[in-house]
């Protein structure tokens, strides 16, 4: 089978168990990150993979070859360390060139190569320099060349963005989606940011306590989370305690609402949440015509940021948070009752 | 405000360089003194300045001492290096408890005097003591021989002297090593060796090329090794120091010599860190 496979990955340090029976399954050329809070095993992963950590139990293959014994030096390879990891005594072209220099490549080899790479990094002329000369964005740069200097098939990221500061962060992470589509190269990003993980992911894996708790496309993970806390770790989420009312609703206090998504036809009377996105939820003045789908609460907070505006209602002493454009606004002040109309379609039934 | 700390940093100095002065500056000044003292009639000496200490000193015999104790230490320190690093490498890649249960062994190995481990290696090396015998158990030697006095003992004593130091002077460079180095050196395809001799011992340069100075200076003044185990021929200049001063109470001519020794020190010291130690 082709792509990147991981069966029944299971990692034990000592009495702690750092990832627990993982499966996946991920096409050539694709960008996956494994997203999670830390400690939840999805550094252990990566480094299974890179083979920096034997599997306990299980098997990790790439293009049907069995990697998991494969000593790290002999995988096709490449990785960016968090703090990068480079090699203080080289200079920059040295560093990048210095998978090249042991498998023996030329000099001269080397020099086109370096320079090659520092162009497609937007770095030229920096390859006499000493690590220390550089920033920690041109770091980074440099790591990821040297990661990339041999062509590898892998492409293995340890959280690559949290040295760099907010702003070179989101640059580097469209930067680095586009570097990684124009080479092809099968990818695996570990971060514990959202944003990160949505911006360059074909596949997101979310993962906690050990264990993958969802894997699928950035929107299929941010519309049908299968948990609350999957749905709390990717964006914002209103989550409001309901019952089971019937096959595809929920009584939400003495409001009745359609659900379309989510762990839709348990028995009614159970106890479930419902959760919505903020975009996907609209606050109107009570009086007005009475949506269906909705509930009631009272206005706690607006946040008027210019290209958004926040309101906060407290229904029934659980807060839920509707995010519109200023053309949306539906003039409301602190202490106003509205309803907060929830579309079917926007509704997902989460366990409780 | 930045002349006042200035100015509490020096005062904090004070005791330090008091200690220092009184206890480092005043003897080498004295021995600065003597050695180009000049005699009295009746064999004393006092205060003068005659350079014929040094005179003696510019003979054949002890120039090939000096070059002799020079080369025998830096023999010592590079063999002493080379069995230390890779050990103390591995050590920094046990556990914290381990770790600390190695370094205390090695540091109590440091309690034990240079007497000591001198008469031990004499029996060891001896006829009727153990290697030797070993040796003819085995079948590599005919019949038991005698070892010591030889340059090899001398060596093999003083590098086993040497061992501890060059460990605890090189741990806290290896064990600050940021282990993803290593790690990033093998995912970009070299193999365990390769990263040690591609990563580890150069980004730890600094502290070998410390740790060898110091143990170069620090076997320069070892006397009793040598000559419990080493003929008169491999008699180092600190040995022939103590000779003149205890023995032949020629103070200026051991002044004297203790004076080259220093030189000789000082100049290893100023020459390794200039052109390895420097960070590049």
């Amino acid at each position: 089978m082709s792509g990147l496979i991981i069966e029944g990955v299971t990692k034990k340090f000592g009495n702690v168990t750092a990832v627990e029976d993982v499966n996946l399954h991920f096409k050539t050329g694709e960008m996956i990150c494994f997203l999670g809070p830390s400690g939840c095993g999805k550094t252990t992963l990566l480094r299974m993979i890179a083979g920096l950590e034997e599997p306990t139990q299980g098997s990790i293959s790439f293009e049907g070859k069995d990697l998991t014994r494969v000593p790290v030096h002999q995988r096709d390879i490449g990785m960016v360390f968090q703090s990068f990891a480079l090699f203080p005594h080289l200079s920059v072209g040295e560093n990048i060139t210095y998978a090249m220099r042991i498998r023996g490549h030329s000099r001269s080899e080397r020099e086109d190569r370096a320079k090659e790479l520092l162009d497609m990094m937007h770095l030229p002329g920096v390859a006499d320099r000493r690590i220390s000369q550089l920033s920690g964005g041109q770091r980074q740069r440099v790591a990821i060349a040297r990661a990339l200097a041999l062509n590898p098939q892998i492409f293995l990221l340890d959280e690559p963005m949290s040295a760099l500061d907010a702003n070179l962060r989101e640059a580097m992470q469209i930067e680095l989606r586009k570097l990684q589509q124009e080479l092809g190269i099968t990818t695996v990003v570990v971060t514990h940011d959202q944003t990160e993980a949505m911006t360059m992911a074909d596949e997101i894996v979310v993962m906690g306590r050990a264990r993958v708790l969802q894997t699928g496309s950035p929107m299929e993970i941010y519309k049908k989370p299968v948990d609350k806390f999957v749905a709390g770790f990717i964006g914002t989420s209103n989550l409001l305690p309901a019952k089971m009312s019937g096959e595809n609703a929920v009584r939400v206090g003495s409001a009745e609402l359609r659900v379309e998504h989510g762990a839709v036809g348990q028995p009614a009377g159970t106890d479930v949440l419902l959760m919505t996105r903020p975009e996907e939820v609209f606050v109107r003045p009570i009086g007005a015509s009475a949506p269906a789908n909705a509930v009631t609460g009272k206005v706690s907070f607006v946040r008027d940021i210019g290209a958004t505006i926040e309101i906060l209602v407290d229904c029934d002493g659980h807060e839920v948070i509707s995010v519109l454009t200023p053309k949306d606004w539906p003039d409301v002040r602190i202490g106003d009752a509205v309803t907060v109309e929830m579309p079917a379609g926007a509704c997902t039934v989460l366990a409780a | 405000m930045q002349e006042g700390t200035r100015l509490t940093r020096s005062i904090g100095l004070i005791p330090s360089s008091v200690m220092i002065g009184i206890f480092f500056m005043v003897p080498f000044v004295l021995i600065l003194l003597t050695s180009v003292s000049v005699p009295t009639a009746d064999g004393d000496y006092q205060l003068g300045f005659s350079l014929e200490h040094f005179d003696r000193f510019a003979s054949w015999f002890y120039i090939e001492r000096a070059l002799f104790s020079a080369g025998l230490c830096a023999l010592i320190a590079l063999l002493s290096l080379l069995i230390a690093f890779p050990f103390t490498y591995m050590l920094t890649q046990f556990g914290p408890r381990s770790q600390t249960v190695w370094l205390i062994y090695i540091l109590a190995q440091l309690s034990l005097s240079e007497v000591l481990i001198a008469f031990s290696w004499q029996i060891l090396l001896s006829r009727t003591g153990g290697i030797a015998n070993i040796l003819v158990w085995v079948g590599l030697a005919e019949k038991s021989f005698s070892m010591a006095p030889s340059a090899g003992a001398v060596l093999a004593a003083l590098v086993y002297l040497a061992v501890p130091f060059s460990v605890l002077l090189l741990y806290p460079a290896l064990s600050r090593l940021d282990r993803s180095l290593t790690e990033a050196a093998r995912t970009l395809g070299a193999s365990p060796l390769r990263t040690f001799f591609t990563v580890v011992v150069p980004v730890t340069r600094p502290a070998i090329i410390s740790g060898g100075v110091t143990i170069f200076v620090l076997t320069l003044g070892a006397i009793i090794v040598p000559q419990v185990l080493g003929k008169p021929e491999h008699w180092t200049l600190s040995v022939l120091i103590t000779d003149q001063a205890i023995f032949n109470f020629n103070m200026p001519f051991a002044s004297a010599l203790a004076v080259v020794l220093l030189v000789i020190s000082a100049s290893v010291i100023y020459g390794v860190t200039k052109f390895f130690g420097g960070k590049s």
